[in-house]
Formats: structure tokens, sequence, C-alpha cells
């Protein structure tokens, strides 16, 4: 029985990608024999004349002189007699064997590798550095030589005469969906985040370190992932603009025009806790990110329509008190704070809400915030406890009165019935700006949202 | 410049160099059978796996053409106490000691670190940096000198040990400070500089404005230049040498005059620097072409170089099917031999690949 061999182009320098085939010394119907000299490529580093590695009949040459063929393609195929494989047979790198019988599944492949061109080049590109420096190639992810990959990329060889052989390869590929280097990999495994289930926005289809942040937890994110070496610079300057200079800006007009009064309160967050795993676990939620900053921005609505002054603007001349709620979440995206807001967040239904927070979220997160979505907030809300902090003094967003900041939730121990129990506790801290809002309605404000995140059954009201 | 078979084959002992011609005087025939086998193995070694390299199964190969003269001879004449340090293109000096030439390509196959046992062959493995088996080799003689195995009345007690290097090496201060410290411990030693002048891309001319055998003049090793594609050349000045050093004699250079014929690895291209005229003239030099001229005219028959071509095809045979068949080595090889007891920096790297390669795994199915 005469068998199919093929011969991959192999990486005859250390870490070359691709070569030109110059010119073939052979053509289809030729007898080869081992060794002998059957096509002459150009290298980024020179020309070389490559030995046939099997003896047989030329069936096909795969490329043309001109063309630059990728390294791990398939450059010629030919028929060589079933014992001759035997030298050439197992764990071969650079030569397949194919069985005659299964080569119509051989060429279906091959059809339905040209159809999947964006996944399969970034794969192929990386396929047959043996040894040498760095990975060949620019593919989005090393495969493993010696790893089941179809014809194509051919570092295996099917010897077997079971033409079951070539399945068990294609389906290989159609679970091995996922493009990303490794670094992208232990990101997303640090960051927790499930590495098939985030949008691939690669040009050959891989996962990118965007992507993996884009679906993390804003916390995760923002944690130290790494520790930096110390910079040689003993002083590193940056130029104060853009975000950064608006920041300083709004920091300095609000702290210093509005007199800062800050408030704190503990509170037991258990049953909001619980009411967030329901929530998740709903039907109507399925699919939408759920967390307690929802159910504080609804505790903070409701306390907003029970003490409407902290939803106010100071203007000198009169004060002017919202009837709306523009729901303005600080957001720490790469570029620095802003502070985008849900408009008519009072209007919104909590599935909507939650819609709203979400989408808030990503389009600050992508830096695609435009200036109209940061105006004409009314009050503020900001999660430091994302960053495992209990509480600070948040300064007031320019124009407006109130701000609240949302600690960490964690078990702590808490006094129920005269007993110690573990509860999940947390500490709201709010700062108001005292030319408009007294002592007594910032406290009863802050306790209204205390209240609802004590018992979020509050919001049926 | 020592030679006994002119290009054209024919052997003569010059006056001054008649000390040498007596050891070849006591060479019988099947020594010079066996250089020339042991020469054409190592050519035909070469092609094959250079094929093999160009076919992928190969990270690389670093072909050494044109230099078995210089490698068989001087291996012969290494005795059996004595210690070789290779740099890494000595697949002649190799097969004089009977090393497993598939270890070698394993090596450059990327799926060991050499794999032969240097307490067993006394021939070392290969030194990828340049120079540094120089430096070994030193320390080594001069541990042979503390030992008090030189000198010592007994020839089959006494060690000497050899060193290989190329003409790029001696560009390394490893080198002069191997010189000096050899000299002035009396190390029993022998360099042997192969110049094939080129390293890579540089000529020897860019590495010495003084030929390279008086290089250890100044630091007290004396020196001779012998022509390198002359395998009784390389044999007998060796032979003299390494006894020399075995009973006492101290260091001893021997610069092999000679020509690297092929690339200086498979991912060099030697027509980008120098010229095809060079190439012809050494190639008319060729070691193996003089030494059967002289063995023809000698009366050897053509059964037996038709025996040396059928032994060599079969050899490559077995190396072509054995280095297809080779499998990638668990990858905890690599971190096994690094420290001869468990390290915590080692361990460590060992778990962060064996993360990394987990990482593959992941993929889904690539396994």
């Amino acid at each position: 029985m005469s068998q199919t061999a093929y011969f991959n182009l192999p990486d005859v320098g250390e870490g070359l990608t691709e070569a030109e085939i110059v010119t073939w010394k052979v053509k289809v119907g030729d007898h080869v024999d081992v060794n002998q000299i059957i096509v002459e490529i150009e290298t980024a580093k020179s020309l070389v004349e490559l030995p046939c590695p099997f003896e047989g009949v030329v069936t096909e040459l795969m490329a043309k002189e001109g063309d630059t063929v990728e390294v791990g393609k398939p450059i010629i195929a030919a028929t060589v007699a079933e014992g001759a494989i035997g030298a050439v047979s197992t764990a071969t790198r650079s030569i397949q064997v194919i069985p005659e019988e299964s080569l119509p599944a051989v060429a279906e492949q091959h059809a339905s590798i040209i159809t999947n061109v964006p996944q399969i080049a970034a794969a192929e590109a990386k396929t047959p550095n043996l040894v040498g420096y760095g990975a060949a190639g620019h593919g989005a992810s090393r495969r493993r030589p010696g790893a089941a990959i179809p014809a194509a990329t051919g570092i295996s060889a099917v010897v077997s005469n079971s033409a079951t052989a070539l399945p068990t390869a294609a389906s290989a590929l159609a679970e091995d969906k996922i493009l990303a280097k490794p670094p992208i990999r232990k990101l997303a495994r640090d960051l927790n985040v499930d590495i098939t289930k985030v949008r691939a926005s690669g040009p050959g289809g891989e996962v990118l370190r965007e992507d993996i942040l884009a679906g993390a937890e804003q916390a995760s994110v923002f944690r130290n992932l790494t520790t930096p070496d110390v910079p040689q610079a003993r002083e590193e300057r940056i130029p104060v603009k853009g975000v950064r200079k608006a920041i300083a800006n709004a920091m300095v007009s609000s702290a210093f025009t509005a007199p800062h009064v800050s408030i704190f309160v503990d509170v037991d967050a258990t049953r909001t806790m619980e009411y967030v795993k329901r929530l998740k676990a709903s039907t109507d939620f399925a699919g939408v990110k759920v967390t307690p900053l929802l159910i504080m921005a609804k505790a903070m609505i409701w306390a907003v329509r029970r003490n409407p002054m902290v939803n106010s603007t100071w203007t000198d001349e009169e004060i002017i008190v919202h009837n709306f709620v523009n729901f303005g979440i600080a957001a720490a995206t790469p570029r620095g704070l802003i502070v985008p807001n849900i408009k008519d967040a009072d209007k919104m239904s909590m599935l909507e809400l939650a819609k709203a927070i979400e989408n808030l979220a990503a389009v600050a997160r992508e830096g695609k915030t435009t200036p109209a979505d940061m105006r004409d907030g009314t009050i503020t809300i900001t999660n430091i406890g994302v960053f495992g902090v209990d509480t600070g003094t948040p300064i007031l967003n320019p124009g407006e009165v109130g701000i609240v900041a949302l600690g960490s939730i964690r078990p702590k121990p808490w006094v129920v019935n005269n007993e110690i129990q573990v509860r999940q506790v947390t500490t709201i801290g709010a700062t108001f700006d005292h030319r408009v809002v007294d002592g007594d309605v910032a406290s009863r404000f802050v306790q209204d949202v205390a209240s609802v995140m004590e018992e979020p059954a509050l919001l049926l009201d | 410049m020592v030679q006994f078979l002119s290009p054209d084959g024919t052997y003569a002992v010059p006056a001054e160099y008649a000390e040498y011609g007596k050891i070849i005087a006591d060479l019988k025939e099947e020594d010079f059978l066996k250089f020339y086998r042991h020469m054409s193995r190592m050519r035909h070694f070469d092609g094959e796996a250079t094929a093999l390299q160009r076919q992928g199964q190969l990270g690389l190969w670093v072909p050494a053409v044109g230099q078995e003269a210089a490698q068989i001879g001087s291996g012969h004449a290494v005795g059996k106490n004595d210690h070789i340090f290779p740099s890494y293109r000595e697949h002649g000096v190799a097969i004089t000691h009977d090393i497993d030439l598939m270890a070698v390509l394993k090596m450059l196959r990327g799926v060991n670190h050499g794999g032969w046992n240097p307490d067993e062959t006394r021939f070392h493995l290969y030194a990828i940096v340049l120079g540094t088996q120089v430096i070994h080799a030193t320390g080594y003689a001069m541990g042979v000198k503390f030992d008090g195995k030189i000198g010592t009345g007994f020839a089959e007690r006494d060690e000497a040990v050899i060193t290989y290097f190329g003409d790029g090496a001696t560009a390394e201060g490893d080198i002069s400070e191997s010189f000096l410290f050899a000299a002035i411990n009396k190390a029993p030693l022998v360099f042997f500089c192969q110049n094939n002048q080129w390293a890579i891309s540089s000529s020897v001319e860019t590495q010495t404005t003084v030929p390279l055998y008086q290089r250890g003049a100044g630091f007290g090793v004396p020196g001779i230049r012998i022509d390198g594609n002359d395998v009784l050349a390389s044999y007998a000045v060796t032979k003299k040498h390494m006894d020399d050093a075995r009973n006492g004699g101290g260091p001893f250079m021997i610069e092999a005059l000679t020509y690297r014929i092929g690339a200086h690895t498979t991912s060099d291209d030697p027509t980008k620097y120098r010229t095809q005229e060079e190439v012809d003239y050494w190639t008319a030099r060729d070691p193996l072409t003089r030494l059967e001229k002289f063995l023809r005219r000698q009366g050897i028959s053509d059964s037996f170089f038709e025996k040396c071509a059928e032994e060599n095809e079969i050899m490559a045979g077995e190396i072509r099917a054995q280095t297809f068949a080779l499998q990638a080595p668990p990858i905890e090889n690599m971190f096994q031999h690094v420290y001869a007891e468990s390290h915590p920096l080692i361990e460590e790297q060992a778990a962060w690949l064996k993360g990394y390669e987990a990482s593959f795994e992941a993929e889904g199915g690539a396994a």
C-alpha cells in the first residue's frame, strides 16, 4: 500500500517564520530520493537548498515559485511506499504521512482551513520552532510542537491506517478556539475572568489584554498585580493635562468653594448581599451584572426623594433643587478618575438601572465616555469598597452638593440582640456642601440610605 | 608549518620535523585505514546532519567539513588516560572516542544537554559559550598536576589534557588567562587551535596580527603550526606534545591551519562574506582527498573505499531513522542536573514552567 507524505517548510535558521520558494528542482511525477535537493528557498538569512526527507513520486507542489510560505506549511506531497515510511513515520516534526484512504478527509480539512483563515493563520505561524530564539511568527499564542494540529500545520504525523485519527485532530481544533498569549491567559486567571467568554478583539481573533480587563470586575483590574522595579530616574515629571488637569481643577474648585462636611455610618448589609444574590439568580436579571452598588444607587435615589436638598445645586443667588436624579458614578479608568452620570436614573426600574450602570462602566473603561455623559450630574456615588478600603471622605463633584462613598462590605462582628454575630458590614461615608445641606438633613439622608442597605425591602415602599 | 602529506598526497618528512616523522614511522597500515575510515565517517555524518536540519529535524547543525584531518588525527593521538575538552564542532574527535553520535544530534535538536558521561568517555561535553572549555581544561590539567599524575615514571599512569578551540576564541580573554595559568602551573595541557580562518563572518586577519601559534609564547606556552588538513601531521604533532605533557613538559599550543568549507552553522550563509575562489583554493587542499590519494598510492584497493562508503550509508540511515523517531523529553529534565541537590531558584523556575505549560493545555484539546 502506498501513502501520501507531505514535507512541511522547516525553520532552517533559528526562529525564521517564512521563506520564499525560489526554484523547484522537481516537478509532479518525478521520482525523488531521500536527501535529493528538491527546492531552493530564500529565508531572511540566506538561500537554502532543501533536501527531500523521503523517497517517492511527487504528486503535488503546494507552493509556486515566488510564493512566500509560512514555516510549517506543506510545500510538497509525494506518494511513498509504506515500507519507506518506517524510517520517517512516528513523531516526525516536519514530515507528515497520511494513509491514502483518508485523503478525501484531508482535502476537506484543507478546504475548511482556508475558509477559517483568521484563527488558523495565527495558529500556524507559531508551530515549527523546534529550538531557536523565541516564538516563530506573529501568532497570538504558541502551540506545542507535536500537539495534534490539523493537516495544514502538520507537525504531527498521522500514520495510523485508521482514518478516525483525522476527525480527532479536527475536533481538537474546534474546541481550541481561544487564541491568547500566555501572559494574557495568566492575567485572565489572576483576574478570575473566563477567557472563553470575553470578546476577542485582536486582528487574528486573539484575546487581548484589553478584552480581559473589560471582562474583569473593576476591583480586580485596579488591584496592583505586580510590584514594578524602582525606575532608574530619581524623579519622573508628568505634564499636567487632559483628564488629570480636569480632575485637579474640579477638585480644587470643589474643595475650596464648597465647605465640606463628612459623616459616616456603619451598616449591616447582610440582607443587601442576600438580595444581590437572589437578583443574580433570577431569570429577569440573567446576563445582567448585579452588585451591591446597584442596591446602593436605588437606596440613594429613594433617600433623595425623602431628602430633596441633597440633590441640588448652589449658585450664590439661588439653590436649584432637582426633581430628577442624574446619578453620577465615579469611575477609575486607565485615563484617570471620571464621573459620568446616568440621566434620569430615578425613572428607571431596578433592571434598567442595572443595565445602565453596566453600560456606564463599560463605556468608561473603554475610554469612550463623552463630555455629555459627565455633564449635569445631580448626586454621585464613589465605590471605593472595590479597592478594599472601608471608607473615605469623598470630595464633591462640582455643581453637586452630595456624594456618597460605599466602602468594602465584609464579614465583621456585629451586635444582634445583644449577641455578637458575623454580619456583612460596611461603612457609608458621605460628604455634603454645608452651604446647602444642614447636619440634620445630611444625617437623615445617610440614615435613609443605610436603612435600605439594612433592609432592601424598603425599596418596595 | 609541519606537513607530511602534500595536497596531492605525496608523503615526505622534512629534516627539521624528523622527530615527528618517527612517530609516523611507528604507525601500522590499520592505523592509516582507521584515519581514513573515521574521516570519511565524519564527513558523511556531517552531510546527513545538515540534511536533517534542512528537513526540520534539528534546530541547528554545526558543520565541520574540511576539518576532518585536524580532528581525527589529533583525536587518535590522545592517550587512554587523557581528557578532552571540546568546543562545539568536534564531531570528529567524538568519533575517535566512540561517542554516540545520536547524543550529539539530540543536543542539536534540543532534547538533551549532551548526554554522554565525560567521566567514562573522557570526552567532555560540548561548550557552546566560546572559550569556556579552555578554562575548564586548564583547571582540570592543573588538578592532574596537583594529583601527581604526570611524570610518574609509569607511562600507563600518566595523564594529560587537550582542549579544542577555534581562531575566533583566541580573541577571548579566557584563552589568554588559560595560557597564563597553564604556564605558571606547568599544567599537562595541549591547546589545540583549529584555525579554520573564519569566526562566523570575521576573518582571522581581523583577530590577530601575529600567527596564532605564537600567541602563547609570551605567557610561556610554546607553539607550532601544522597543516591542519594533513592527518599525519595532526596525529604526530599532537602525539608528541601529549606525551611531553604527560612527562611533565608543561603546556604546548598547536595551531592547525585548516579551513571551514561549510557554513559556520546552518543559520549562516558564508557566500555573503567570502569569495568562491577562496573556497575553491581550500577545496583543492581537501584533507580526505589527499589521504585517499596517499592510500591508493600505497596500494589500498577500491574495495576498502567502497566498504567505507557502504558503512557510511548504513550509519546515515541509522541516525536518520533514530532522529526521526526522537521524542521530546519530559520538561523536568532540563532542571534536574543544574545542581546536584535541590535548589530553591531552580524549583521556582520549574514550577513556573509547569504553570506556563499548563496554559497550553488550557487551550483545550491541544494535548
